[in-house]
């Protein structure tokens, strides 16, 4: 199969226009993936499950990813002449520039007719806020229809252009998403807006008042 | 006058039964199938919309089970999570090990030895034996067949827990693999045991079939239900026994060649039509293969060390980067996508579970068809809710 390079560079001079670029995995796998720009994920996605050399069929998996904003430090050493003639020594500057977290889509992809695979796309947010919508990829292949719903449900990312974008693990009225860096557990899971506070406000006026008691020591009578 | 209009006479919404009122076609029946019935194997649900008995319309509900798996996975180690992935597929606990002990591995670059990985073999057609043994009672239990087929799918796998049990300390949560082999070496006779039951399973699989393959009842009830057209199949990622009914070829065993599966002769068989009754075919014929297996495996068992001397399990962190791990489980692809920080537990973990995604189908499998075989049909995609919410 052709690697991640070589799909790339088709990718580039077949649709003009196109972000792709190569995330390369340092691990011992080494499955580098191609990272998409949303604007033409589709389109790439169709290529890709069409192409007569690669016929990726089959997508196996989708998951979401949170990555936090981070602070990157960076430490740039000039040389500095030493005292007579000493070594050289280094002075240390140290910068620190702020890197906007996203959320990430990672499809994994297979061909069923040619058995080869995997081909691993990205898709990132702009941030982690706001604008987290990315384009569904359910219309190429069906397999994304409920893994799509459950990154929907567990990381919040938007897929425009999915066909039924619902919760599907969490209930319908939950909130927040759970599997984000920074959730927070609710104090309560069981918590739901019941009368009961009320109705036992209300039936306090169906009681004398208490008379004070005469027991507590210390206390003010007014 | 609309299409869609709802009867004066309908109860009030937000009941479990709504009637619909249609010019064209009478009343649509909107009904909650589940979550606590035996025929959903678990805590899992459908509303159907019907008209009269056959489905117009099914969704259905996940998360009865939800516990987030994978945000629990995120906050333990690698090592930790290993006995937590034995309640993925609570049926199938070899192969869920299996699964994440591989992509931990691929993670971290390790080496497995032969022995542990003739174990992991037999352990996991082993596996696949007692799934589709269950699966094919529970289908005819599904079909109304109550009791005997899935009686004497139990005797059988309560052999097989049996040998489990002897190998780990457990029935069913083996917790037994571990990234770099496996845990512990069989005990004495062991094998001999195993031997004895591969041999002997084909005796019993000519009984079962006696009783079921050419069964009228069992053939009125599956034959031409539920047809899932293969191209339908690759584009929603169905995979494993469900896949190959339909008539795709596609094995993780021959297509990765993941373990040692390569040195091992056994057939893939496929089904022709894609229906009900081809799942159960295929589980039927795969497990007369996984006999194969298992005899070629029991009698070519190198001795040697189960574990990789060098491989440390407490304390162990893997170096930045990413892997997906995939193994061909008794119910489809069940893989583990895992990406590493350096820190002692993964930044994500992440699980392909087969019957979830397996279920992405459900909707047009059965349409058109009757209430009862709605059930049948979902019988025979064989779902564990464990693995479906996590």
């Amino acid at each position: 199969m052709e690697t991640p390079e070589q799909i790339r560079d088709r990718l580039l001079a077949r649709i003009p226009g196109a972000a792709v670029s190569v995330v390369v995995n340092p691990g011992p796998a080494a499955q580098h993936s191609l990272l998409l720009g949303a604007a033409h994920a589709r389109e790439i996605a169709e290529f890709l499950r069409d192409d007569p050399g690669l016929q990726l069929d089959f997508c196996s998996n989708v998951s979401g990813v949170d990555w936090l904003d981070r602070e990157i430090v960076e430490t740039i050493k000039t040389p500095t002449p030493g005292p007579g003639a000493g070594p050289a020594t280094f002075a240390e500057q140290k910068i620190r520039r702020p890197h906007p977290g996203y959320l990430e889509a990672v499809y994994h992809l297979y061909s069923m007719a040619l058995k080869h695979g995997p081909v691993v796309l990205r898709l990132r947010t702009a941030d982690r806020r706001d604008q987290v919508t990315l384009p569904s990829l359910t219309p190429v292949w069906r397999s994304c229809e409920f893994q799509e719903r459950e990154v929907f449900d567990l990381f919040g990312i938007v897929f425009a252009g999915h066909p039924d974008l619902r919760r599907i693990l969490m209930w319908d009225e939950f909130r927040d998403h759970p599997m984000r860096k920074d959730y927070a557990e609710p104090d309560d899971y069981e918590w739901e807006p019941t009368p009961h506070g009320d109705v036992l406000a209300k039936a306090k006026r169906h009681y004398p008042a208490a008379e004070p008691a005469a027991s507590v020591k210390g206390e003010a009578k007014p | 006058m609309s299409v869609a209009e709802v009867s004066p006479l309908s109860p009030a919404p937000g009941s479990r039964v709504r009637a619909v009122r249609d010019q064209f076609h009478g009343d649509l029946l909107e009904i909650s199938m589940g979550p606590h019935h035996p025929s959903t194997h678990g805590v899992f649900r459908m509303v159907v919309t019907l008209d009269g008995e056959i489905v117009v319309k099914l969704k259905p509900v996940f998360g009865y089970l939800h516990r987030n798996h994978e945000k629990i996975g995120e906050n333990t180690t690698y090592l930790a999570s290993m006995p937590y992935t034995d309640r993925l597929d609570y049926l199938c606990s070899m192969t869920n090990n299996w699964a994440y002990a591989l992509a931990v591995e691929k993670l971290s670059g390790q080496t497995v030895p032969e022995r542990a990985e003739y174990l992991r073999i037999i352990l996991a057609e082993l596996t696949r034996l007692l799934n589709h043994t269950c699966l094919a009672g529970f289908l005819l239990q599904d079909g109304g067949c109550s009791g005997t087929p899935l009686m004497y799918a139990f005797r059988e796998r309560e052999k097989i827990l049996d040998l489990f049990e002897a190998l780990s300390g457990s029935r069913m949560m083996c917790n037994y693999q571990r990234f770099g082999g496996c845990r512990v070496d069989a005990p004495p006779g062991w094998l001999e045991a195993a031997r004895a039951l591969a041999d002997n399973y084909g005796r019993f699989l000519d009984e079962y079939e006696e009783l079921l393959t050419g069964n009228e009842i069992l053939m009125a009830r599956t034959q031409g239900i539920g047809r899932l057209p293969a191209r339908l199949a690759v584009s929603a990622g169905v995979t494993g026994p469900m896949l190959r009914a339909a008539g795709v070829a596609y094995d993780i065993r021959k297509v990765d060649g993941y373990g040692l599966y390569p040195r091992f002769g056994f057939r893939v068989p496929l089904g022709d039509h894609g229906d009900t009754y081809d799942r159960y075919m295929v589980r039927v014929l795969e497990m007369r293969e996984s006999i194969k297996i298992l005899q070629q495996a029991l009698r070519d068992i190198p001795a040697g060390p189960v574990m990789d001397p060098k491989a440390r399990l407490r304390g162990f962190r893997a170096k930045p980067g990413e892997a997906y791990g995939r193994i061909e489980g008794p119910k489809g692809e069940i893989g583990f996508y895992l990406i590493s920080e350096g820190g002692p537990n993964p930044y994500r973990y992440r699980v392909r579970p087969p019957s979830f995604i397996n279920l992405t189908v459900l909707e047009d499998l059965c349409l058109g068809h009757t209430v009862a075989d709605t059930i049948v049909i979902l019988g025979s995609i064989d779902i564990v809710l464990g693995e479906v919410d996590r």
